[in-house]
């Protein structure tokens, strides 16, 4: 089997050993109700009325998306049109918090029964991707061709983030449990639990756990970027490959990520939705970087301050790992279930991009085997023919070309704009 | 309120920049310089710090008059430059050297848009139309230690003298005690810098190693002869030409198919010049006609995608 390229990274995973702490109840939460991709939800509620925690406060008629539930229990202020990270623009409902946090009466465990109760209850906990795209789960784990395994991807190749390490560590009894369960009622024969070498106690103790269970395969990735990137972690755990244009199931495989799936198991165990995530802080204008667990539309403000963040200094701030994770623009932006960390920086310093000295240190990392450098000279003529033999279609944003590039070309950023100029059958 | 910057992904980088790569470059043209500096004297500091200076100068006003950024910064005109001077004779006029310079900078480089745009090598473009240009001054070679005698002498480089009785020992060789360009001889030094920029991950052997090997391979089976395959490799410019200009970024291809076939095609092209040209020396054209080839062999040795499909024939 040949080795993908991959980029060795410090991974300065500095709050690995941090348990996840509660940030306190904040007094105005944001919930926008378009939080991952798909289709926008359409809030529930109006202002004056009252909420608790768990409660149905958006839903989307569209297929292709999941409800939201309000993370507190309060008064609704406002519902407002808002802007994205994506820079999208949907409703948000905002909320004063009471603090008491009182529960709704909605949350009760799912009946399930069979696969589909099992995925209408997926649907209704308003999960998504924990990892960072945020595919809603429910779609994801209704594939329509058969699958043999389930890969859980517990590698978490991100510099910084932890999170899911800490879910590992924290919860071990829900991802091992959670494992079973979803291999059970999907009737999935085989479930991967793919770590990077960096979690060498997580390895440790699921190998434990799993040892009477010959389903259950703890496989040890080498730790390189990007390994959690769904096509590379399906051929390094299995050594199948997706194919251009086919889906992970094509190939009998799908991949869900281990906090994802944790929470899956707590959800169908309580029945409380997705409404708090576990986010790593870190950054070096962060005082004092750990884990915590935020309910969702909480402003990042508030989680800085909570991890004595030196605000007026941030100037950058990163909503998921340096590599794949998204500039957001505001401080004030709420934390949504897509977030796995927040990265504060205060240092940034705007290099100049110069001419493409074609050393080839972009075709070398690139995990798929791209050649950057030449989509690149591709795109600046619009060579739309070349930039498909280049298979400019493929690239998964990983960032790798553009980190390594000396001439500091933004490569991957070329490659998404390459794509648009792709006429789309 | 803070503002904050937004930008796209990545937000990490690494601190490799071309400049970086260019000073490592130079490093590791150190040894031999050095050794260069043994074998011929100081001139051969003059000769070089005359074509470093003077590629320097050149980009400078060139990319002046053409009002675009200053470059000179990313130190790529100084390895223009240090690579020259290891291709001329030291004995050669200053002015000479510096209508080298102007070949390799303001033709070569600048003139097709600078730093990465090249398709040709310009050092070796520059020895090429030196070579044509002023013959005798460009093969004007001494002896080693010629500074240290009265007169100097002149003497034939190894592959004027190779077929005759009157060889050097294949250890002189290695060592560069013998004729030739400032630069080329010491085929350790070379070694040295070029195992250097390998070890630093900044040059791939494919090219080097399959240029060496092919031209040992062919001359082994010419001559039937271990040392006469040697000699063909150590007498020359093979090893500069291999470790320093067949890896040159911008001339040679970027995928290690196509690195391979460039090095095979030197191999095949010098000893062909070598053998039934009019030529001693054939390393410098067989560079200069594979970086001609270059985009080609290109295009033929893209890298495989993961899960690509074949592109669908185009209909009619």
């Amino acid at each position: 089997m040949k080795k993908l390229n991959g980029l060795k990274l410090n991974h300065r995973k500095n709050t690995e050993n941090s348990a996840t702490v509660d940030l306190p109840v904040p007094k105005h939460v944001k919930i926008p109700m378009s939080m991952h991709m798909g289709a926008p939800c359409q809030p529930l509620v109006k202002v004056g009325d009252t909420v608790c925690v768990g409660q149905k406060i958006g839903e989307a008629e569209a297929a292709f998306s999941v409800p939201v539930h309000s993370g507190v229990s309060g008064k609704v202020t406002a519902v407002t049109d808002y802007q994205t990270a994506v820079g999208s623009v949907c409703k948000a409902v905002e909320i004063d918090c009471d603090g008491e946090q009182t529960i709704s009466d909605e949350v009760k465990p799912p009946v399930i029964t069979d696969k589909e109760s099992f995925l209408k209850a997926v649907r209704e906990s308003g999960a998504c991707g924990h990892g960072g795209a945020g595919f809603p789960t429910y779609i994801k784990l209704n594939p329509k061709t058969p699958v043999d395994t389930i890969i859980i991807n517990a590698a978490e190749c991100e510099p910084y983030i932890t999170a899911d390490y800490r879910e590992m560590i924290e919860s071990p009894e829900d991802v091992i449990n959670g494992i079973k369960y979803i291999k059970d009622i999907l009737g999935i024969k085989n479930a991967k639990l793919a770590i990077e070498n960096n979690k060498p106690l997580a390895i440790k103790n699921f190998t434990e756990m799993a040892a009477n269970d010959d389903t259950i395969d703890i496989v040890t990735l080498p730790s390189s970027y990007p390994q959690g990137a769904e096509k590379v972690i399906i051929y390094n755990s299995t050594g199948r490959i997706v194919k251009e244009g086919e889906l992970p199931s094509d190939t009998g495989v799908i991949v869900i990520n281990v906090s994802t799936l944790a929470f899956l198991y707590r959800y169908v165990k309580t029945g409380m939705p997705l409404t708090e995530k576990r986010l790593t802080v870190d950054g070096n204008a962060v005082g004092e970087p750990k884990n915590v667990r935020a309910i969702i539309g909480t402003s990042f403000r508030e989680i800085l301050e909570f991890c004595k963040t030196d605000i007026d200094a941030v100037k950058k701030l990163i909503g998921g790992g340096p590599m794949m994770g998204m500039s957001i623009p505001d401080l004030d932006m709420p934390v949504v279930k897509t977030s796995n960390a927040v990265l504060a920086i205060k240092t940034y310093d705007e290099r100049k991009t110069s001419n493409c000295i074609r050393c080839g240190r972009c075709v070398n990392v690139c995990p798929l085997g791209l050649m950057p450098a030449e989509i690149d000279r591709a795109y600046k003529i619009k060579d739309i023919e070349s930039l498909k033999a280049l298979k400019v279609m493929l690239c998964m944003n990983c960032g790798s070309c553009t980190y390594v590039c000396p001439a500091n070309r933004k490569l991957a950023e070329t490659n998404q704009l390459a794509k648009a100029l792709i006429p789309r059958k | 309120m803070n503002r904050l910057i937004v930008s796209p992904s990545p937000h990490d980088e690494n601190y490799t920049k071309t400049s970086t790569i260019m000073l490592n470059v130079i490093i590791a043209l150190l040894p031999a310089l050095a050794a260069g500096c043994y074998y011929f004297g100081l001139r051969v500091l003059l000769v070089t710090a005359v074509c470093v200076i003077s590629c320097v100068v050149f980009e400078f006003l060139c990319r002046k008059m053409m009002k675009r950024e200053n470059t000179i910064g990313d130190l790529s005109a100084v390895v223009t430059g240090v690579i020259l001077a290891m291709n001329l004779p030291v004995t050669l006029p200053l002015w000479i050297a510096v209508i080298g310079s102007f070949v390799a900078i303001v033709i070569v480089k600048q003139l097709f848009g600078g730093i990465g745009q090249n398709f040709a090598n310009p050092a070796i473009t520059a020895r090429i139309v030196l070579m044509v240009s002023f013959p005798s001054a460009m093969t004007n070679w001494v002896a080693p230690f010629w500074y240290k005698t009265a007169d100097a002498v002149s003497c034939a480089t190894p592959l004027g003298l190779s077929g005759t009785t009157n060889e050097y020992r294949v250890l002189d060789l290695f060592l560069g005690n013998c004729g030739g360009c400032l630069g080329e001889t010491c085929a350790l030094a070379l070694l040295i810098g070029g195992l250097y920029l390998a070890a630093r991950k900044i040059i791939s052997l494919a090219a080097p190693l399959s240029f060496i090997g092919v031209l040992f391979l062919l001359s082994l089976f010419y001559y039937d002869s271990f040392d006469y395959a040697l000699y063909e490799i150590l007498a020359g410019g093979v090893f500069l030409g291999a470790f320093f200009m067949a890896t040159d970024y911008a001339t040679t291809p970027i995928s290690r198919k196509g690195k391979i076939v460039f090095g095979i095609g030197c191999g095949i092209i010098t000893f062909v010049i070598r053998q039934f040209g009019s030529y001693p020396e054939g390393v410098s054209f067989s560079i200069l006609i594979m970086n001609v080839l270059t985009p080609y062999i290109e295009q033929l040795t893209r890298t495989k995608v993961l899960g690509a499909k074949e592109a669908e024939k185009n209909e009619g």
